[in-house]
């Protein structure tokens, strides 16, 4: 089952508890009536609020998408119909080359997470002394702020003063670029990526392994299977769905990184454009450019993108869970 | 018996031996092996320790340096630390107005999403209204910025963008589904019997809802309002549009350090230390929870 859909339970109808004392007045038929109701007076608030605040303005940027709007927000549009899909879609210079690196950050920074947090999940299933400290360790950077933890890397990887190319000194390697090159911004970012979010799959995993029952893993070591063995044919294919589910969960938000990209490079991904994904360059269209229209056009191709991966994911994952 | 001492891999008489016992409790389970790969994980685990927590302890250092001192590769871990930095942050850039501005924020967000969203948790929860709860959590997956050119939009019309309230509005919509998120996979796992027996007692089901679900889902709401106030504080995307001077929340303060023509190094990771030190303590002591809300519903296939 995907994340979207929430698991099953098979619930009755409890008995309906109107019975105690009937005597009539305003307050119990408003009672017996928000009993009666409960299901949705219960889900009506929260799904109202969700349908303003969400379903309302997706319309609003579907129509957007389709009309010439920019500038300020108060100023006229004009109804384009297509022109702004064509106009994006025809652009190689900055949409195309954004979808490029949206996907690529995912896709590296998705294998990475789930390659060291698996390796990380193994090394922490068994219990040891100590544990609760790497415990600790693991949450510190799931907590920190996103902004702040850019903050601290541009320090880290400043190329003149940072400590990574300190280091990098005393073992004779020459200073690097990091985020202020062209060519290794991205890989940059994808590295504080992985920092900040493989503790996630880390949890993910290791909440997975406990739940794994040991029989299996039990009769393959009778059976003379050594450890590797063990691992990739017996928990691995065991871990599959759960394994699916962390790539899931951390791909949507992979997909849709902001914040370190937007505090380590500024507007428009750097100078060259160099980290610049779909989300920002949406936002620099929309809050930098007030190109209202065109940024409408580039967000509903963001999510269709964004959808369909995750489409493609769940059908995987009832490949595998089967 | 070999399971109790647990150290041989005599597995065939652990086998029998636990076979032969009805019930066995959840066994200690059996180190892997040898002696080099004992070594191997400690000094793995290690490895990840420092890759995790060295940036942090970085920037902590940095925090304490004069900019001079920072820009001496010679004085990395050997220095005088001055709290220069965080009376500058603290004082002169009135981070405590952006403190207060932060908390706030998600405080009352995370409030007003649990007075919301824990009743609607519990009503798809037991009625299972998947399509509806599907609504709900698409909220998880649509990108921010999609949202904020409307409300941007009609807010400004509005002549409220830089209010608390947009900005309360905004991290509700973070909120709010991650809190029925995790409150419906807890809902799930909560046993209906007490519910029934306590309406057969004769409760109403409202009645029930608030006097046995509520009090016995004190640590599922704890664990969802927490998490919602923890993506609330470091919300970053929704405060850079929505918020004004007034209402500016610490992250993007912080990203306003850095506006300037040459960076105060020290100042900055200052700022970014008392951004992130809060948040952390927090998780020190509510660490049970925030697991478990995140790998809510990741288990159960």
């Amino acid at each position: 089952m995907s994340v979207l859909t929430p698991p099953r339970s098979a619930q009755s109808e409890p008995p309906s508890g109107r019975s105690a004392r009937r005597a009539p007045g305003a307050r119990e038929n408003f009672s017996a009536w928000a009993n009666r109701h409960r299901k949705w007076l219960f889900a009506a608030p929260a799904m109202i609020f969700v349908g303003v605040l969400i379903v309302f303005p997706l319309a609003w940027t579907l129509y957007l998408s389709l009309t010439d709007s920019q500038g300020s927000v108060r100023a006229a549009s004009e109804f384009v119909g297509l022109q702004n899909y064509l106009t994006v879609l025809s652009d190689a210079e900055r949409f195309w080359p954004a979808v490029g690196r949206t996907l690529s950050f995912t896709g590296v920074a998705l294998v990475c997470e789930v390659v060291l947090g698996m390796c990380i999940a193994l090394l922490l299933w068994r219990p040891f002394r100590g544990e609760k400290w790497v415990r600790v360790a693991i949450l510190l950077p799931l907590v920190a702020t996103p902004v702040a933890v850019g903050m601290m890397w541009r320090l880290i990887f400043d190329p003149n003063i940072g400590f990574v190319n300190q280091l990098l000194g005393m073992v004779g390697i020459p200073p690097q670029p990091w985020l202020s090159g062209q060519d290794t911004a991205l890989g940059t970012t994808i590295f504080m990526d992985v920092w900040q979010w493989t503790p996630m799959v880390v949890l993910i995993l290791l909440a997975g392994l406990t739940s794994l029952s040991e029989e299996p893993d039990e009769a393959a070591r009778m059976d003379g299977a050594n450890a590797f063995q063990r691992f990739f044919f017996i928990t691995l294919p065991l871990m599959m769905p759960t394994v699916i589910v962390a790539i899931l969960l951390r791909g949507i938000d992979a997909l849709k990184t902001f914040d370190i990209l937007y505090a380590t490079k500024g507007k428009g991904g750097g100078s060259f454009h160099e980290v610049e994904t779909l989300n920002v360059y949406a936002y620099g269209l929309s809050f930098d450019y007030n190109q209202y229209g065109l940024s409408s056009a580039v967000l509903i191709l963001f999510f269709m993108i964004i959808i369909g991966s995750m489409w493609l994911l769940t059908m995987r994952k009832k490949a595998v869970s089967k | 018996m070999t399971v109790l001492t647990g150290n041989t891999e005599n597995t065939g008489h652990t086998e029998t031996a636990n076979t032969a016992r009805p019930a066995p409790a959840r066994r200690p389970r059996k180190p892997l092996g040898t002696r080099a790969y004992k070594v191997f994980r400690v000094a793995a685990l290690v490895a990840v320790v420092l890759f995790l927590v060295a940036p942090l302890f970085w920037m902590l250092l940095a925090s304490f340096k004069t900019n001079v001192d920072i820009y001496d590769t010679g004085k990395s871990f050997f220095f005088t630390p001055t709290g220069e930095n965080y009376a500058n942050v603290l004082q002169r850039n009135n981070y405590f107005v952006f403190i207060f501005n932060s908390f706030w924020v998600a405080f009352v967000s995370t409030a007003l999403s649990l007075v919301l969203g824990v009743p609607a948790a519990y009503a798809m929860s037991r009625f299972t209204m998947h399509r509806s709860a599907l609504v709900v959590l698409m909220a998880r997956v649509i990108p921010g910025v999609s949202l904020l050119v409307p409300w941007y939009y009609v807010f400004s019309n509005l002549k409220m963008v830089g209010g608390f309230e947009v900005l309360i509005l905004s991290h509700m919509f973070v909120s709010l589904p991650l809190i029925v998120y995790i409150m419906m996979s807890y809902f799930d796992s909560l046993p209906l019997e007490l519910e029934e027996s306590a309406q057969v007692d004769g409760l109403t089901p409202i009645g029930a809802f608030r006097r046995i679900t509520l009090p016995l889902s004190v640590s599922g709401i704890a664990t969802a309002g927490i998490l919602s106030f923890i993506f609330s504080w470091n919300n970053f995307m929704f405060a850079l549009v929505l918020s004004g001077s007034k209402t500016k929340t610490l992250p993007v303060a912080i990203f306003d350090f850095v506006s300037y023509a040459s960076i105060d190094w020290g100042g900055l990771m200052a700022a970014a230390t008392v951004v992130t030190i809060p948040i952390m303590i927090i998780a020190l002591f509510t660490q049970k929870y925030i697991v478990s809300g995140m790998t809510a519903g990741a288990t159960k296939g």
